[in-house]
């Protein structure tokens, strides 16, 4: 392995500076005893301790939550279908047109998304506030979901297919028994995706929310717009916390799982 | 009494006109678009007979094996499973089981329940499943490997569990698509000769595909030569090797040397062909050859070489110069070079540790062989 070279390290030290002086300053003031932000005054928990009181933030927080989980799972079910069809039924008309469909949203600015979503909602009546925000993180996250399961299903083996229908499966067994445990993880991780992006949005969650249904994002923006309190810097550290354990916990078992699959393979080679 | 080879064949069912053919292909076609896999053909095969579709990639072997596991259907053509017409009836209805070329085991399964998959959808009651589970792995020796995933193995024991799941419903047919072409030499010679026992034991009709000849003589009982989606030649393996119907096949199977000549005698059942060296094969013709072009083909173990023209003069003998030799231990093969050019190669068994006649680069040498060494090709 090389060396780190005194120039490799100069810039790895800036990027991550970069990266990480802005968040590291964050969590650092939300442990300041002073109300104002910027003005050191001594350590502590206080901020944490007015959060739990914080009726708003908690509401919001779980508004954040339930719409997350069930557009991301809604989400998931439906862009794993598309994924399926695009991958597998190759031969229909306008295929490519349908494929570029799927993943134009990818790339579409979110106020154009957002306030598409509100002037549908709006003409056809639907009223807005939580149905409104799922709906619509639903259908910008649907996309990330079907490009993850997408390259999982191109890189599948169709033989294995095949041989559960050549033992006497049905297509539907067929799919439940084996095609779906194997591409379970790239799911899976369309799930996470499709739940962090609805998490953390706030543009379309604005355009589409209503009276009543508040996200955490909205909530901490409009706050903010009214000054910067500790509090803010408190909630804001807890999901980075969150957030930062999930990936760690993750990496580590994808880790791990693959050192086990290394080990196992190599004493398989051997024996 | 004479035979074509060395073994006494005591299974030969299609040599008796009475017996009913298993598997029937009747004039089947395949087409991929403009692409014509599989033209127009009809083959029989036997119950409980080892059979091997042998043929370059792309002949259309695979297609006909995926056809009678239902993955593809016949363009036109019919394809009969002891008397019953496959049509229509989708892969997981089909009395037939398949074992890939990939193995395709279930990533997520223990080895176990690979093995259990296929009874599981038939509804087998559970003691039984895990009867005859423990029965397949015992057949394979993998009892000790139960409880690993398809990535904790070997190449060679992947390849039983492939095998032993694909017996383990006991079909009427186990098609094989090139079993043993992910193992080495080693391993894939131990396990021709293990099929063999298998199919013996289970007394299972097998259809194999494979594009490695030495691999179809060994297990086979009758091999089909195919190329370009037609069968060339369906005949045991020592027909094939010993009589071929063509030059494609002479080349294809083992290797051969070729003379091309005209007829220039004929005298009761043996003719003369005058080659393009000025030399005259006396030949034995089975296949009643016409007036034109034939071709002589005859077998480098077949042709003897010396350094002294023959006394006996009812031999073919042939002079030319020693242009290449190989010492392969149990034998040795010379290139011999024609004054045409041609090169002719005879092999020789190595028999006895010393040689009385040693040969080497560049000596003159004689090709000797009987009228009765090679077989005359019209095609």
């Amino acid at each position: 392995m090389n060396r780190l070279s005194r120039f490799n390290i100069v810039s790895l030290v800036l990027g991550f500076a970069f990266l990480y002086i802005p968040i590291l300053l964050l969590v650092i003031y939300s442990f300041n005893a002073s109300r104002l932000v910027t003005v050191w005054g001594g350590f502590s928990t206080r901020w944490y301790a007015s959060l739990l009181s914080n009726q708003q933030l908690i509401d919001a927080a779980w508004v954040t939550f339930r719409v997350a989980f069930l557009s991301a799972s809604v989400a998931t079910v439906l862009g794993t279908l598309a994924a399926i069809v695009l991958t597998r039924y190759t031969r229909f008309h306008g295929r490519i047109l349908f494929t570029g469909m799927v993943f134009a949203p990818l790339v579409m600015p979110e106020v154009i998304t957002g306030l598409s979503l509100l002037l549908l909602f709006v003409a056809i009546g639907l009223e807005r506030g939580f149905m409104t925000i799922t709906l619509a993180h639903i259908t910008f996250s649907m996309c990330f979901v079907a490009v993850v399961v997408q390259s999982r299903l191109l890189s599948f083996d169709r033989s294995l297919e095949e041989a559960a229908q050549d033992l006497g499966a049905t297509p539907t067994r067929t799919f439940f028994s084996v095609t779906l445990p194997v591409i379970l993880p790239a799911i899976v991780a369309g799930w996470m995706l499709a739940f962090t992006l609805s998490l953390d949005d706030l543009v379309i969650a604005s355009f589409t929310s209503g009276p009543g249904a508040t996200t955490l994002p909205m909530r901490i923006y409009s706050q903010v717009r009214l000054g910067v309190t500790p509090e803010i810097n408190a909630v804001s550290t807890i999901l980075i916390g969150v957030v930062g354990v999930g990936v760690i916990i993750a990496s580590l078992v994808n880790k791990r799982r693959d050192v086990q699959r290394r080990r196992d393979e190599q004493a398989a080679a051997q024996g | 009494m004479k035979s074509l080879g060395s073994i006494r064949r005591s299974f030969a069912p299609w040599t008796d006109p009475n017996a009913k053919p298993f598997i029937s292909f009747e004039n089947v076609t395949k087409r991929f678009g403009d692409f014509t896999a599989v033209d127009n053909l009809s083959l029989h095969v036997y119950e409980r007979e080892f059979f091997a579709l042998l043929g370059a990639s792309g002949c259309g072997k695979s297609t006909l094996l995926r056809m009678l596991a239902g993955f593809e259907q016949p363009s036109s053509g019919r394809i009969l499973l002891d008397g019953q017409d496959l049509a229509g009836i989708p892969p997981y209805r089909r009395p037939v089981n398949m074992m890939f070329q990939s193995y395709a085991l279930f990533p997520h399964m223990t080895v176990e329940k690979n093995i259990a998959y296929g009874l599981k959808q038939d509804g087998m009651a559970k003691a039984d499943i895990e009867t005859r589970v423990a029965e397949m792995l015992k057949l394979v020796k993998l009892e000790q490997f139960a409880r690993r995933k398809p990535h904790q193995l070997s190449g060679g024991q992947r390849q039983r569990v492939a095998l032993a799941r694909s017996v383990a419903k006991r079909p009427k047919v186990l098609l094989l698509d090139e079993p043993l072409g992910a193992l080495d030499k080693k391993l894939r010679e131990e396990t021709q000769f293990e099929l063999m026992d298998l199919q013996q034991q289970l007394g299972l009709t097998f259809m194999v595909v494979t594009h490695d000849q030495e691999e179809a003589m060994t297990m086979a009982d009758r091999i089909a030569i195919m190329d370009k989606g037609k069968v060339i030649q369906v005949a045991t393996p020592a027909e094939v090797y010993e009589a071929p119907s063509s030059r494609f096949v002479a080349d294809f199977v083992g290797s051969v040397n070729i003379f091309e000549g005209r007829v220039a005698g004929r005298d009761e059942g043996r003719i003369e062909i005058a080659t393009a060296d000025g030399v005259t094969i006396r030949a034995d013709d089975a296949n009643a050859a016409g007036q034109g072009t034939v071709w002589y083909a005859v077998r480098p173990e077949k042709i003897r070489i010396s350094s002294k023209r023959p006394e006996n003069p009812a031999l073919n003998a042939i002079e030319g110069e020693v242009w290449d030799i190989g010492y392969l231990g149990d034998m040795t093969v010379y290139n011999v070079k024609l004054a045409s050019g041609q090169i002719v190669r005879s092999s020789e068994l190595n028999r006895h540790r010393t040689s009385e006649d040693p040969l080497t680069w560049n000596d003159r040498a004689w090709l000797t062989f009987p009228a009765d060494a090679g077989v005359v090709l019209t095609r």
